[in-house]
C-alpha cells in the first residue's frame, strides 16, 4: 500500500498529501503522524494539501483526527494550501477543521511555526515512515 | 428530458472503489462543462454516498450518466442492498452518525448538489439519485434580491 | 376524413405546392425582418421552415411536442426568433408573423381544383401554424431564461470585483442584496483573490447590502468560514447600526468574525496583522 512520505525539517514534520486518496492511506498517514511526533522533538506538523482535489467527511475527519492526536503530544498542526473549490465545499457541507490551524501556503505554515523552509540543504527523510523517500 | 449514453454502474465494495467513482464522477462533471466547484461540490457528494454504501449498505454500485435538460447535467445513482434507513429523516439530519465520519455524509451531500432523491426499503437497500446542472445560476436558488433584468421582449399573453 | 388523414395531405399538399409557398412566405415580414434585402436567403429559410413543416405533418404528431418532426422545425424558428430577440423584437410581434405564414397557405386549399373549402384540412393547416406559435414561444421563453442567468451572472461578476487593498490584503465592497447564488459567487471570487494575491487578510464591507437577515449572516459565516480554511483571516466592516441592531435582535452569532464599523478600520486592523506599520496619525 503506499504510504504518504513524511518529512522531518528541525522541529516540523512536513506532510505532501496529494491527489486522490484510499480511506487507508488516509488511515496509515494518522498513524504514521503520530508514531513521528511521540518519537519527540517535534513541535510542529505542516499537511500541505494544495495537491488534493477533494476533501470529504471521511478525509476531514482523518485531519481533524492528526490533528488532536499531535495537540496531546505538544505539536500543533498546519492545514495548508487547502484549494478555494475544496474549501468553498467543506463550508458548503457544514464541515470544519477543527482544531487544525491554516495557511494558505506552505510557506505561511512554516512561517506561523516559526521556521524557514528555504535555508535548509539536506530534508532529512523521516526515518520511520515505511516507503517514505 | 433525453438521457445521454447511460455508463456502466460501478461496483463499490471497499474503499478503493470509492477513488473510481470519484474520478468518473469528475470525468462526467468535466465533460458536461461544470466549473471546478461544482465538479468538486458533486465528487464529494457521491464519495460520501458511496461510502454510506460501502459502509453500511454492505457494497453497492454507482451508476454515473450525463443528463440533458434544458441544460447540461450529470446524474448519479448510488444504490445498496444493505438494512436500509428506517428513519430517513433523522438520516439526513446533521450529527446524526452510526459511528463512521462525522454525521455529515447524507445532509451534507444533500447540500452539495442542486437535486437529492432517496428511496429506502428497510430491508431491502437504499437508492441515493443525485444531480447537477451545469448551470450559471444554481437551481432552486434563484435570486429574488437582485433587479429584475429585463430582456429585450415582452409577453402580452 | 380523419384528422390523421387530413394531416397527411396537408403534408402532400404542402411538398407538392412548395415553390409557391415559400415565395409567399419569403415576402412575409417574418422572414425580410431577419434578411433584410436578401431574398434568397429569406427564401432559402422559408424553404426550410416549410421543409420541416412537411417532416412534421408527415410524421402525423403534430400535438405531440418531443416528437422528432419537431427538431428541424425548432432549429429553424430557433434561429428566426432568437434573431429577432436580438435585434429587439418582441414575441407577440413574432407570433403575429408566424401567423402570416397561414394565409399562403389556406390560400392553396381554398383554391385546390375540385375542392370547396375542405374544413378538415384547414383545421390540420391551423394546427400546424399553430404548433409553429407555440415552438417560437417555447424557444423565446427558453432564450429570455437563458439571456437571464447570462446576464444575472455577468451583472454578479462584474458588482463584486475583489480589490487589493495592500500586499496580503484584499477586499470585496458588497452592494445590494446577499443571497445564495450571489454569496456563492462572492465566496469563489475572493477565495480565487486569496490565492491569486497571497492574502492574508480578507475584507467583506457590507457597506452597500441593504438589509441583514439570518440567511445573508449565514451567507457571511460561511464565507468567513471558507476564507479561514484557506488560511487567511476575514474581516466583515461597513455594519451600519442599524444593520448591528438587526443581528444583535435576531441573536446572530459574529463572534467568530472579526468586525470593524469602517472599510478604513477594516483595513487599519488588516495592516496590524501582516505587520505594517502605521505612521504616526495613522
Amino acid at each position: 500500500m503506499d504510504r504518504i512520505p513524511i518529512l522531518r525539517l528541525g522541529p516540523v514534520l512536513i506532510v505532501s498529501v496529494q491527489g486522490d486518496l484510499a480511506d487507508a492511506v488516509a488511515v496509515a498517514l494518522r498513524h504514521d503522524v503520530g508514531e513521528a511526533v511521540s518519537s519527540g522533538g517535534i513541535t510542529g506538523v505542516v499537511l500541505d494539501v494544495s495537491g488534493v482535489a477533494i476533501v470529504d467527511s471521511y478525509l476531514g475527519r482523518v485531519l481533524t483526527e492528526i490533528a488532536a492526536d499531535c495537540s496531546l503530544l505538544g505539536a500543533s498542526t498546519v492545514v495548508a494550501g487547502l484549494k478555494p473549490a475544496v474549501a468553498i465545499t467543506l463550508v458548503e457541507m457544514g464541515l470544519r477543521l477543527d482544531g487544525a490551524r491554516t495557511a494558505r501556503s506552505l510557506e505561511a505554515a512554516m512561517a506561523m511555526l516559526g521556521t524557514s523552509v528555504a535555508p535548509v540543504p539536506f530534508a532529512t527523510p523521516f526515518a520511520s515512515a515505511e516507503g517514505g523517500p | 428530458m433525453s438521457i445521454g449514453t447511460a455508463r456502466a454502474a460501478l461496483p463499490v465494495r471497499s474503499d478503493v472503489d470509492l477513488m473510481a467513482v470519484r474520478e468518473a464522477a469528475r470525468g462526467a462533471a468535466a465533460e458536461a462543462g461544470f466549473s471546478l466547484v461544482n465538479q468538486t461540490k458533486l465528487v464529494t457528494a457521491v464519495s460520501e454516498l458511496a461510502r454510506n454504501a460501502v459502509v453500511h449498505g454492505g457494497g453497492g454500485e454507482v451508476l454515473v450518466e450525463p443528463v440533458q435538460g434544458t441544460l447540461r447535467g450529470v446524474r448519479l445513482v448510488v444504490s445498496d442492498h444493505g438494512p436500509g434507513i428506517a428513519d430517513i429523516e433523522q438520516a439526513l439530519t446533521d450529527g446524526h452518525t452510526t459511528g463512521q465520519g462525522l454525521g455529515l455524509g447524507l445532509g451534507g451531500a444533500r447540500r452539495l448538489v442542486d437535486e437529492f432523491g432517496i428511496e429506502s426499503v428497510p430491508g431491502a437497500g437504499t437508492t441515493v439519485t443525485i444531480t447537477m446542472w451545469a448551470a450559471p445560476s444554481r437551481s432552486g436558488s434563484r435570486a429574488p434580491g437582485l433587479p429584475p433584468i429585463r430582456p429585450r421582449m415582452s409577453f402580452r399573453p | 376524413m380523419s384528422s390523421e388523414q387530413a394531416t397527411a395531405k396537408v403534408a402532400e399538399t404542402l411538398a407538392a405546392r412548395q415553390d409557391e409557398i415559400v415565395r409567399g412566405w419569403a415576402d412575409l415580414p417574418l422572414f425580410t425582418t431577419v434578411y433584410g434585402g436578401q431574398h434568397d436567403e429569406s427564401m432559402a429559410e422559408a424553404g426550410r421552415l416549410l421543409d420541416a413543416l412537411v417532416e412534421l405533418a408527415g410524421s402525423g404528431r403534430t400535438d405531440d411536442f418531443r416528437a422528432p418532426g419537431f427538431a428541424a422545425v425548432r432549429e429553424v424558428l430557433t434561429r428566426i426568433t432568437s434573431e429577432r430577440l436580438r435585434s429587439g423584437g418582441d414575441l407577440q410581434q413574432v407570433l403575429d408573423e408566424i401567423g402570416q405564414l397561414r394565409q399562403p397557405v389556406t390560400a392553396i386549399f381554398d383554391g385546390h381544383p375540385g375542392a370547396v373549402t375542405v374544413p378538415a384540412e384547414l383545421v390540420a393547416v391551423t394546427e400546424l401554424i399553430g404548433s409553429l406559435r407555440v415552438v417560437a414561444v417555447v424557444v423565446l421563453l427558453g432564450e429570455s431564461d437563458e439571456v437571464v442567468a447570462r446576464q444575472r451572472m455577468e451583472l454578479m461578476e462584474i458588482s463584486t470585483p475583489v480589490i487589493r487593498l495592500w500586499e496580503g490584503i484584499v477586499a470585496v465592497p458588497l452592494i445590494g442584496t446577499l443571497d445564495s447564488v450571489r454569496s456563492q459567487v462572492v465566496m469563489e471570487s475572493l477565495l480565487s483573490g486569496i490565492v491569486d494575491e497571497q492574502a492574508a487578510v480578507a475584507i467583506l464591507d457590507i457597506t452597500g447590502v441593504p438589509m441583514v437577515d439570518t440567511l445573508v449572516a449565514q451567507h457571511l459565516m460561511k464565507t468567513a468560514m471558507a476564507v479561514q480554511l484557506m488560511g487567511a483571516e476575514c474581516v466583515i466592516s461597513g455594519i451600519r447600526p442599524q444593520i448591528a441592531q438587526t443581528i444583535v435582535h435576531l441573536g446572530i452569532d459574529l463572534r467568530e468574525i472579526t468586525t470593524r464599523a469602517t472599510l478604513s478600520d477594516a483595513l487599519k486592523y488588516g495592516l496590524a496583522r501582516t505587520g505594517v506599520a502605521l505612521g504616526a496619525g495613522g
